[in-house]
């Protein structure tokens, strides 16, 4: 386990970026209640074994005298290096992207299955959608009883969903809690 | 082809075995209540009746039949089912009431027929008016008539009693070597259970001629085994916990499938709008129980239960009832320092974080690779921030974690899972005796690491709860005591306020009596998993025994010294046990024999003690540095404070 280099960290904050904006500053200082301590301490992000954790310092510390080879997670996993050397976030950091998202659309119910077993969202399936948004921008989709389902990436404007046909794609499938299910054993 | 057939054949047994029951159980009363109405009437009549085994008219006794065949279920010893009870209630009532209704007819035929047959005597009567001695005599000798009527009535009612018992006995040796050629008769092995339970409640009565009871309940224990298919050592262990009766509840109630229940994630809802949003869905679910906040029963869904958007977006967990019970008792709170010895696939300790509202620290430990996958899935999948995922030995997590450094644990041990036989049918014939004394072994080195790692000064904590999902006295009570001694802990009342008490008497062993603090769940009482959790409140970090502290140490490292360490613990037992002389001489020749054993034992393993004599060096050595560490540790603690 050690702290993000600098590269690594621009990589990181810029993936989280597209989805919070400018709410990345509330996820690095909010204060943290973990911990074995009364007063509050801070969040910080640590690579363990190709993964990035979203981890309050007081459990890093004493998470030191667990050996790497058996330290298997810690705090919140957000996301993993490939082989490739590329940084994904992975579903697990939806709580997280969820709590300060920018862009947000909501799913009727009938296709909440449909996004749930990774398929695009299409117009057809909208039932709301924040404004703003442009393409490339990170989405989190919702379901109409804001129960948070995943994320992905704006394949449309806000203004060009309007004349969109039902058939269209608007956001791009990234992650969804279907994958809990679906790819437990691919997780971790 | 034999699972396709058993439902059949379970049926069929139900129905002889269950007329008889009612005839056996119900009649009798009936019989009485008409025959004191009637005898006075019209005794020959009653009489012909109670030979008939309570049948008028063939109509009545088919109805009988009918209602017979309607409650089959109902009546059976072994219903337990609570869900079920007010249908079978009304059935229940049916036959009741048919008799009822038939019976008053009869009556008001009597009537009319004994009304008649006076008039006839009032004939005779008006004939011989005048005769006064005649009258008396007659109205004596009709008195008399009816006295001896009503003898014989109650003789042969007794004689019906009877026969109905006596119609059972002890199959013959030849007949059992024939039913050992066929297959085996399902509907003949079910209603001979049922007889034997039945002989074995009220022996002293009803007790089959020049049969013992262990001639019983050995001929019990072998039908028992055909019948459910459970090998010889559970359903002798399972013989030794529960009386006859009980046992048959408990065996019928491991056939059924305890309800699915789930438990709300407070991380992220409420018990209430969870409750809605999944109605909403077709779900038809209830509140478990009025002890439980976070519990839903689920009855019957239309979606699976385990793939709708809240379960994958962490709202519920799918989880045993019995599953909340160690976490409850272990009443975490927060910002505390916890582990969870045992943790996946993750349904407690989400729990115990739930209940630390994400505050605090848990370690979440699991020696096993492929199950941490699901522990941290669910971790994550429940939106549980405050934990720590690591993959070791529970025994080395001292070592690794230090000694005193936490402020409660929970172990929910590995164990033979008897008391979950209903979510796993293997149990009921991979399990043996070497099984369970090899669990219960890694449970006390288990149970005594977990201590250690717990800081008897932590100003709110200092607590051990320990929990398994099986039924055997040697790895729950057992466990425990061993712990008492070796640990100064004590047992504390685990805040449940049902359940059984934990044994402190079983067979020869006698437990400490704190132990009845410690609370077993049973199937077929609670509708859950068996069960059983205890919680220990440690009151001191130093060891009750230092030298067997030591060779506990020595003992986690090298299996081969534990068993003799085990030894030890009996001979404990047997040492407390010795009240009277006869048996503690027959333990001595026990003892003799064990150490013969060992003797011979030891005879083989010449051989190998070269290389144990090395592994040996190497535990010391280890032993060496792990103090070396301590000390280093110890030594750095008060540098800080200072």
């Amino acid at each position: 386990m050690r702290p993000l280099d600098e590269k690594e960290t621009t990589v990181v904050f810029e993936k989280i970026f597209k989805f919070v904006g400018n709410n990345l500053k509330n996820i690095v200082e909010n204060p943290s209640n973990e911990g074995p301590e009364s007063e509050p301490s801070r969040y910080c992000f640590r690579l363990q074994k190709n993964r990035v954790y979203y981890v309050s310092e007081s459990l890093v510390k004493r998470a030191t005298n667990i050996s790497r080879k058996n330290l298997m997670s810690l705090g919140t996993c957000i996301g993993k290096y490939t082989h490739a050397g590329s940084f994904h976030l992975t579903i697990m950091s939806l709580n997280l992207l969820a709590a300060n998202a920018k862009h947000k659309v909501w799913l009727k119910p009938t296709s909440e299955m449909s996004f749930l077993y990774g398929n695009h969202v299409l117009k057809g399936g909208l039932g709301r959608i924040t404004d703003s948004i442009v393409p490339g921008d990170g989405v989190v989709v919702f379901s109409m009883s804001d129960v948070p389902l995943g994320f992905g990436i704006a394949a449309k404007s806000t203004q060009d969903c309007r004349k969109l046909d039902p058939n269209g794609i608007v956001v791009l499938h990234q992650g969804d809690i279907g994958e809990y299910l679906r790819d437990e054993d691919e997780l971790f | 082809m034999a699972k396709s057939q058993k439902p059949k054949a379970a049926e069929k047994p139900q129905t002889m075995a269950v007329k008889k029951g009612v005839k056996f159980q119900k009649k009798p009363p009936l019989k009485k209540q008409k025959k004191e109405v009637i005898v006075e009437e019209e005794p020959l009549e009653n009489d012909d009746e109670v030979s008939d085994g309570g049948s008028d008219s063939d109509l009545e006794s088919e109805e009988i039949d009918e209602s017979d065949d309607g409650e089959e279920e109902s009546n059976g010893f072994f219903s337990g089912d609570v869900s079920d009870d007010g249908e079978e209630n009304d059935e229940d009532d049916e036959p009741l009431r048919d008799d009822f209704l038939e019976g008053s007819g009869d009556e008001a035929d009597l009537l009319e027929e004994g009304s008649g047959d006076e008039e006839g005597s009032l004939d005779s009567d008006s004939d011989s008016d005048s005769d006064e001695d005649n009258l008396v005599k007659q109205s004596e000798k009709i008195d008399r008539k009816t006295k001896k009527d009503k003898k014989e009535a109650k003789l042969e009612l007794l004689d019906n009693i009877k026969q109905n018992d006596d119609d059972f006995r002890l199959p013959t040796e030849e007949e059992l070597e024939e039913e050992k050629s066929g297959p085996p008769d399902l509907t003949l092995l079910q209603s001979r259970i049922k007889d034997i339970v039945r002989v074995l409640s009220d022996f002293t009565n009803l007790r089959p001629k020049g049969a013992s009871r262990k001639d019983c309940v050995e001929q019990l224990k072998a039908d028992v085994r055909a019948y459910y298919g459970y090998n010889e050592f559970l359903i002798g262990a399972l013989f030794e916990l529960f009386p006859p009766v009980e046992l048959m509840e408990l065996i019928e109630a491991f056939e059924k499938q305890r309800p699915i229940s789930i438990r709300t994630n407070t991380l992220k809802t409420r018990r209430r709008d969870l409750a809605d949003v999944l109605l909403n869905r077709g779900v038809n679910l209830d509140p478990l129980s009025k002890w439980s906040k976070v519990g839903l029963v689920v009855y019957d869904s239309q979606v699976p239960i385990g793939a709708t958007p809240e379960y994958l977006a962490g709202y519920y967990m799918l989880q045993g009832a019995s599953s909340f019970l160690p976490v409850m008792a272990l009443a975490p709170r927060e910002n505390e320092r916890i582990v969870d010895v045992a943790a996946a696939p993750g349904g407690k300790t989400t729990y115990v974080a739930a209940l630390m509202k994400n505050t605090g620290l848990i370690y979440a430990n699991e020696m096993k690779v492929p199950r941490l996958k699901s522990l941290t899935a669910n971790l994550h999948r429940m939106g549980v921030t405050n934990t720590i995922v690591c993959n070791y030995d529970g025994r080395e997590l001292p070592k690794v974690l230090g000694q005193n450094s936490v402020d409660r644990v929970l172990l929910d041990a590995p164990c033979s899972g008897t008391g979950v036989i209903s979510k796993d049918e293997s149990v009921k014939t991979t399990k043996s005796l070497d099984d369970i004394k090899k669990f219960a072994h890694l449970q006390k080195q288990l149970l005594l690491a977990a201590i250690d790692m717990v800081d008897a000064k932590s100003k709110t904590g200092g607590y051990i709860v320990y929990s398994t999902c099986s039924l055997m006295v040697a790895e729950n009570e057992a466990v425990i005591d061993y712990a008492l001694k070796k640990r100064d802990v004590k047992v504390v009342p685990c805040a449940l306020d049902f359940g059984r008490n934990g044994l402190i008497n079983f067979r020869e062993h006698r437990f400490h009596g704190s132990l009845s603090n410690t609370k077993r769940f049973y199937p077929h009482v609670h509708n859950m998993d068996g069960f059983f959790v205890a919680k220990l409140k440690k009151m001191s970090n130093t060891m009750k025994q230092a030298s067997e502290g030591d060779n506990e140490g020595v003992e986690t490292v090298e299996q081969a010294e534990a068993s003799s360490d085990d030894d030890d613990s009996d001979e404990d037992d047997t040492k407390k046990s010795k009240k009277e002389e006869r048996l503690a001489k027959a333990k001595e020749i026990k003892r003799g024999k064990k150490e013969s054993k060992s003797k011979s034992e030891k005879a083989n393993v010449v051989d190998a003690t070269e290389p144990k004599k090395k592994k040996k060096k190497r535990a010391d050595w280890k032993k060496e540095i792990v103090q070396a560490r301590e000390e280093k540790r110890i030594a750095m603690r008060a540098k800080s404070k200072q």
